[in-house]
């Protein structure tokens, strides 16, 4: 019988899952939101343009309100006085949304170890993907992009209920600074009395 | 350097009894006031020629060696029709950490010394809009003293967390 209607309709009617269906759609029209405040912003323009036309993978449309984003590329450093406007853009996007997080500042606060400089927006905001470099190529933020369709496409669902399965951050683990006196000592070097305070 | 030792003249003049330290360095002029003549030695230094206030910054001195002030206040200054600029230090201590605002005498002191007091909390007395400039309102430290750890007290990572749950 299947066969029969096979042989009537031919390659003219595909079956499939409603969350197949939802996924593939969402992953070939990523509308990305471009939160960048640093070099990797500008390797962010270079993707976009011409020579590496990141349309070719159905990402091209930026825009600049959040109502209308479902990828936040987070690409450059950020600091303390910018979290409060990197959440609120965050939850004023439309589920289902996703983030990448680009570059080593974005990722880890990268050089940047100081009183202003967030030490990973994975502290404050869910992440799905990390691209590391400083500033990556745009070659490793169209592969990141192309990961991110992949999980899509893999794990998403219709009405986005993969996302309540994700509560904690499944980014690397937090690097403990102490960690670095420890493997200090252990190997003999003495550490000098801190000069100043202390506290981290 | 003859207008410069004009400048000098101009000054001791107007400022007669305080104890001025003037150096030079490479061409470079710099004088010394004690803080309770600035506002008096800024005012004769822009009568007298010197109509561009340059920058305004703040060093910290604390465990420099041979340095007996705490705060050095800086104000570099320039006479755009002669060419010719002064370096004029001030030092402050704790816990008198004020100054006489520079607003009256060069209205783009306004910026300069929010930023100042920003980063070190030297309170300039008499600006028009005395308030934080860089750095959030809520924020309590002054991350350029000497005393404040580079990676600050936790400000940075004092903000709630967005899961997915929530967003």
């Amino acid at each position: 019988m299947a066969t029969e209607i096979n042989k009537q309709l031919g390659d003219n009617v595909f079956l499939t899952t409603i969350d197949a269906a939802a996924s593939w759609a969402r992953a070939n029209s990523l509308w990305p939101m471009p939160f960048a405040t640093a070099c990797c912003g500008i390797e962010l323009m270079s993707t976009a343009a011409s020579k590496h036309d990141l349309s070719r993978f159905g990402s091209e449309v930026m825009r600049f309100t959040p109502r209308q984003c479902d990828l936040m590329i987070v690409a450059g450093r950020v600091v303390m006085k910018m979290i409060p406007v990197l959440q609120r853009i965050w939850l004023q996007m439309p589920e289902p949304k996703w983030c990448i997080s680009m570059g080593a500042c974005a990722c880890s606060g990268g050089v940047f170890d100081t009183y202003a400089v967030v030490q990973g927006i994975d502290r404050f905001l869910p992440v799905d993907i990390y691209i590391p470099g400083c500033p990556p190529r745009p070659e490793q933020l169209i592969k990141a992009i192309m990961d991110l369709q992949d999980k899509i496409k893999k794990t998403g669902t219709y009405d986005a209920r993969e996302f309540k399965l994700r509560i904690l951050p499944d980014g690397p683990k937090r690097f403990d600074e102490d960690e670095l006196v420890r493997i200090r000592e252990r190997n003999g070097f003495k550490l000098d009395e801190p000069k100043y305070d202390p506290i981290h | 350097m003859t207008a410069a030792t004009n400048m000098k003249e101009v000054l001791e003049s107007k400022l007669g009894g305080v104890s001025l330290v003037w150096s030079a360095f490479r061409d470079q002029n710099r004088v010394a006031v004690p803080a309770s003549h600035i506002a008096a030695a800024l005012q004769t230094l822009r009568d007298a020629g010197m109509d561009q206030l340059v920058d305004i910054t703040a060093v910290d001195m604390l465990e420099y060696p041979g340095a007996t002030d705490r705060f050095e206040v800086v104000y570099l200054l320039l006479n755009t029709t002669s060419g010719e600029r002064l370096t004029v230090k001030t030092h402050v201590n704790e816990p008198e950490l004020k100054l006489p605002s520079a607003c009256p005498v060069w209205f783009g002191a306004d910026w300069l010394e929010r930023e100042v007091y920003d980063m070190f909390g030297i309170v300039f007395e008499g600006h028009p809009n005395f308030k934080r400039l860089l750095l959030p309102d809520a924020f309590e430290s002054f991350p350029l003293r000497k005393d404040y750890p580079v990676k600050g007290r936790g400000e940075r990572h004092n903000f709630p967390i967005i899961t997915r749950a929530e967003s």
